[in-house]
């Protein structure tokens, strides 16, 4: 069976939960081997996380290049080569999705980007927000494909994990320098795209300090805080938070949308949502068209007593 | 310095955006076109780099006719002159043929120092194609930036994501994408606009650019859109009132879907 080229995303020393997700979708595709790209020392300590996803094979690659993103490539590039795989999934970020439109520059691969699932023949995209489900196929061989986080799920399976040293070759592109890092601090929330479980406050919050309120129901539920374009427009949020067509996309398994209209411009970020919660004063407001569950009211009244059933019910 | 902005027109995030069910390719016709909100900030990225450093900017847009207009609205922002790659034989094409065809038609310009691009456009889903231009060009490319500082012959970009931020540098000439929080982009004045009526725009057909047949559009295309189905809009479901219980109601809803 062809080998699956999986790029282990990974940071302080652990896997990220997206890695899960290729690894388990790698399965229906061929073999599953990861490929860990890391500096010297750090790759080692993330085998065993990644043997218990089904890695059959682990590829380790350790650099101290200082160019941004490119050793990642040349090093897929060169596994390319070397182990014709049946497929490169890679995980959809900023950085992911750089990695992945170079190798397939590189390769003459098809790219497939932003796949919600993965089959031999073809791969499923949500298309303008979930208005649309296309399949698509790569007419090239090893295609590359990234796969958003969340979209799939994650089930632990034994590899085999045979670990095999990769010389990182010397730079194919000029690249750009690392010169500085400021590694982001969420505060303890899960990531946004990664999180089961999305809050997010819209105009209605009224204000930067009143989005306690949407910080407050989130805590509860150990979800990540979303905010919709009219919020972060209005400096309630900053705008990495910021959920919609020009923001992120989410899909997580829980979404609840506190005083947020609901314009196509943020439903095109959320309603793949797999349940839909929202509150709203307006009871004309377009949220109301996809939400499951929907409470015209006042989010101030309404989210604080929320949060309260939700804590008295973990008590 | 001479930069050139890349531009793209899309449908309006504000209205119905809708996919042809033939083979998967945007309906141009069925939404209002315009351009892209992460163009008019590369636009404006631009503008104020040459006001600095002195230089020119060449919008390059590939495109079809209809683009001219995203074209006339960068060059009445300020750009100097523009591109217009638009080609039938070009339609369709994927992400790796678009990343081709545009290193194609940057060669056409002379002396350029900076390539400016949005860092994604907001009608499609790959927001890489500046660093795959860069590929092809054997260009560095310094993506999703807040902040450009140009420095003689080297540029520092402030690289912000969900990741946090990286400072990256590189020598020029180089790729650069700009993220939403880099600018607000200005308005063109009424000047602006006239003087957009006599910017010279240079049509390039793919032949002009370099392009072979086989090399761009969608019989050749390496990746194919096999069906699209329409998803039926997600219908409402309950809608309630509050009376003072909205949250309990809320929490009840929760249990019963055996979320919390």
């Amino acid at each position: 069976m062809a080998e699956v080229l999986v790029l282990v995303d990974h940071l302080d020393g652990q896997v990220k939960k997206s890695t899960y997700e290729l690894l388990t979708a790698a399965r229906s595709l061929g073999e599953p081997a990861a490929v860990v790209v890391a500096a010297p020392g750090a790759a080692a300590g993330l085998t065993d996380a990644l043997k218990q996803y089904g890695a059959e094979k682990i590829y380790l690659a350790e650099t101290d290049r200082t160019d941004f993103l490119t050793p990642e490539v040349d090093v897929l590039a060169s596994l390319v080569e070397s182990a014709s795989p049946a497929a490169v999934l890679i995980g959809m970020s900023a950085d992911g999705q750089e990695i992945a439109g170079r190798l397939a520059v590189r390769t003459g691969s098809g790219l497939l980007s932003d796949a919600v699932a993965v089959g031999p023949e073809s791969v499923t995209h949500s298309a303008f927000g979930g208005a649309y489900s296309v399949e698509a196929k790569a007419n090239t061989g090893h295609p590359v494909i990234t796969v958003r986080p969340g979209a799939a799920g994650a089930e632990p399976a034994a590899g085999a994990g045979a670990e095999q040293a990769v010389e990182v070759p010397a730079a194919a592109r000029r690249g750009a320098t690392v010169t500085g890092r400021e590694p982001v601090t969420v505060g303890g929330r899960p990531e946004l795209t990664e999180a089961s479980v999305v809050v997010s406050g819209g105009r209605g919050v009224g204000s930067a300090e009143q989005f306690a309120v949407v910080e407050g129901l989130a805590d509860t539920l150990g979800a990540a805080v979303g905010a919709s374009r009219a919020a972060v427009d209005s400096g309630y949020y900053p705008q990495q938070f910021q959920v919609g067509q020009t923001g992120k996309t989410v899909s997580p398994q829980l979404y609840i949308a506190l005083g947020i209209s609901g314009a196509i411009q943020h439903r095109a970020g959320m309603q793949t949502s797999k349940t839909v919660i929202a509150v709203n004063k307006d009871p004309e407001a377009p949220i109301f068209e996809i939400a499951d569950f929907g409470v015209v009211g006042d989010l101030f009244a309404v989210a604080p007593q929320l949060t309260d059933e939700i804590t008295k019910r973990k008590a | 310095m001479n930069i050139v902005a890349l531009i793209k027109q899309v449908p309006d995030t504000y209205s119905e955006r809708k996919l042809r069910a033939e083979d998967g390719l945007l309906d141009r016709a069925a939404s209002d076109s315009v351009i892209d909100e992460i163009s008019e900030r590369t636009v404006e990225a631009a503008l104020q780099l040459t006001e600095s450093h002195g230089g020119e900017v060449t919008v390059l847009c590939m495109g079809p006719g209809s683009a001219a207009d995203a074209i006339r609205k960068a060059l009445s922002m300020g750009a100097d002159k523009a591109v217009h790659l638009s080609d039938d034989a070009l339609a369709g094409s994927d992400a790796v043929q678009t990343a081709h065809a545009l290193a194609q038609a940057i060669k056409t310009v002379d002396g350029v120092d900076l390539i400016l691009a949005g860092n994604g456009a907001s009608d499609g889903r790959v927001s890489a194609v500046p660093a795959m231009v860069a590929d092809v060009l054997d260009l560095p490319a310094l993506t999703h930036a807040r902040e450009i500082t140009v420095d003689g012959t080297s540029v520092t970009v402030r690289r912000e994501t969900d990741r946090g931020a990286v400072v990256l540098t590189a020598g020029l000439p180089a790729v650069i994408s700009v993220s939403e929080k880099i600018n607000e982009p200005r308005y063109p004045s009424f000047k602006g606009i006239m003087a957009a009526k006599k910017k010279p725009v240079t049509q390039l057909t793919a032949a002009d650019a370099g392009i072979e047949a086989g090399e761009a559009g969608l019989a050749s295309a390496l990746t194919t859109v096999t069906s699209v189905t329409p998803k039926p809009p997600k219908s409402a479901g309950e809608k309630v009132p509050d009376e003072g219980d909205g949250g309990s109601k809320i929490a009840a809803y929760l249990v019963a879907q055996r979320l919390i």
